[in-house]
């Protein structure tokens, strides 16, 4: 039996129309949710004092300073890591054996369930290297967890970017670093930043890795060696323990906007930076 | 006026894997003319002009032997700076191909890359190259506007204009007519018998024609072989070789 082309074309937009349904009102859905319940929370006291009675009362301030420091410092490790490790996958060796295993490593890497890199970050920097919760530790835990990502986006773009320039940079004289520094990463800095900003939104969002390497202390951190609490783990603690539904709320409605302002400034820096080049 | 040769090429093999694509192949190059490979597609001539500026070594496999004499010195002598050499012989490639930059910082690109950080040293540069490439009049008021905004033959002359600023001796060009129409042609060929009082150039051209109006000496490439060299007028209208005789007379290729 043959369904007429006529009815299998309407079958197909019925149903690839209600998927794409679905997921918008999934997504829909849950923000307007959370936004609902915490947006009456949030005012201006909420957000920049400190937390009074284990968060039950008072504001976030503290776990707002710890989420934009901690994946700002796992940014600062990563990137240089990733980026030096994709220019050298690219630029600075030929396909071999060696660069296909690695290159199967990371994408392992990037499978692995983050609560196993702070099983690991625990292991390691807290408990063995003696560093203790810390703003460090959880920020090389992050780095290692967005590791893979930096590095699979920049080889991306940094692939993207045309033989030719490569070509036309070797012929004026340029040795491989100069034409890596003046050429390849200029060209490629617009995926490099999508990665980043991939990054930066996975470790913003992270939890059971932070609460094991970063702790969970709801002090202001007054170096990289003090314990911190991000507003996922705030948010996670205030609702598993019951304390506050409402401040947990009111939490998870600011950390939708960050996540939400973050991806919003990345697409808007994108879109200048290629309007510009392409000028 | 020098006449001993610039470039001397001498039992030149090049393979590519196991593929052989220059076989035994001899050239000269004389200073401050222009010199035309010919032949047809895949014969190995832009092979042999990416030998000159070691541009082969980029792909992966490619072997080498026989020699390559710059003034005298084997380019492929263990030991030679490539980045210098390729200073010295510039390459223009047959499609445009500007960064996406603006007009000026492509000009100064190989300026910079160079380390001179003298702006107005650069300036001057930028200037005087853009000069000779016949495009000053037209682009100076515009020295911040992408590069790849310009008509296909300007983009091409910023690129002559970009590899003069380096200050090469020899020009290499890899059909770089073949993306542009015929009269923006008329201008490169214009502007390379205008260079030639400077500079030596090597192109490789489809066009029999090209050869024929701007160079003054020909080399004939079949099969990886250097059929017939010498110069170009003789080439033309009395080929020594019968395959030679073939191609220019459009027989085939």
């Amino acid at each position: 039996m043959r369904i007429p082309p006529k009815y299998t074309q309407i079958l197909a937009v019925t149903i690839l129309g209600a998927a794409t349904v679905f997921t918008v009102a999934v997504l829909v859905f849950i923000i307007v949710f959370v936004l609902s319940k915490g947006l009456p929370g949030i005012n201006w006291e909420f957000l920049f004092s400190a937390p009074k009675d284990m968060g039950r009362a008072g504001g976030i301030f503290p776990t707002l300073v710890g989420t934009v420091l901690l994946p700002l410092m796992a940014i600062a490790i990563a990137l240089p890591l990733g980026v030096g490790t994709a220019v050298y996958l690219t630029e600075y060796t030929r396909e071999t054996r060696l660069t296909q295993v690695l290159r199967f490593g990371t994408d392992c890497l990037a499978g692995i369930p983050s609560i196993l890199f702070g099983l690991f970050g625990f292991i390691f920097f807290v408990v063995m290297l003696k560093m203790g919760w810390c703003l460090l530790s959880g920020g090389l835990t992050l780095a290692i967890m967005v590791l893979p990502t930096i590095i699979r986006t920049s080889e991306e773009a940094i692939r993207a970017v045309p033989n030719s320039y490569r070509e036309v940079s070797f012929s004026l004289g340029a040795t491989r670093w100069e034409t890596v520094l003046k050429v390849v990463l200029p060209n490629a800095l617009p995926g490099i930043v999508t990665g980043v900003m991939l990054g930066i939104g996975r470790s913003i969002g992270e939890t059971a890795a932070v609460i094991f390497t970063a702790g969970s202390a709801l002090r202001m951190p007054a170096s990289a060696f003090d314990s911190v609490r991000t507003m996922s783990v705030h948010f996670y603690i205030l609702a598993r323990e019951g304390i506050s539904n409402e401040k947990a709320y009111a939490t998870a409605a600011v950390l939708i906007i960050s996540v939400l302002a973050v991806n919003l400034a990345a697409y808007g820096m994108m879109h200048r930076f290629i309007a510009k080049r392409s000028r | 006026m020098k006449t001993e040769p610039v470039i001397s090429v001498s039992a030149l093999d090049l393979y590519y894997g196991e593929f052989q694509a220059l076989k035994q192949v001899p050239m000269e190059v004389k200073g401050r003319h222009i010199t035309a490979l010919i032949g047809p597609s895949g014969c190995g001539k832009s092979t042999l002009l990416r030998a000159l500026n070691r541009m082969n070594d980029l792909i992966a496999g490619v072997r080498v032997s026989g020699s390559i004499l710059l003034e005298g010195r084997d380019i492929y002598a263990p030991g030679t700076d490539v980045c210098l050499l390729r200073k010295r012989v510039g390459m223009v490639f047959q499609r445009p191909n500007p960064f996406p930059l603006s007009i000026y910082d492509n000009v100064a690109f190989g300026l910079r890359v160079a380390g001179m950080r003298d702006g107005n040293a650069v300036e001057e540069i930028v200037e005087r190259s853009l000069k000779a490439a016949w495009l000053w009049d037209q682009l100076k008021d515009k020295l911040g506007q992408s590069a790849l905004e310009l008509p296909l033959d300007q983009q091409q002359r910023l690129c002559v204009a970009r590899l003069l600023a380096v200050e090469p001796e020899v020009i290499l060009m890899d059909e770089p007519c073949s993306a542009l129409d015929p009269i923006a042609t008329a201008r490169i060929e214009e502007l390379m018998l205008d260079l030639k009082a400077k500079y030596t150039i090597v192109i490789v051209t489809h066009n029999m024609q090209q050869a024929a109006r701007i160079s003054d000496y020909s080399g004939y490439m079949l099969l990886g072989e250097m059929i017939e060299f010498g110069a170009t007028a003789g080439i033309f209208t009395s080929p020594k070789d019968k395959r030679t005789q073939d191609y220019v007379s459009g027989r085939y290729g």
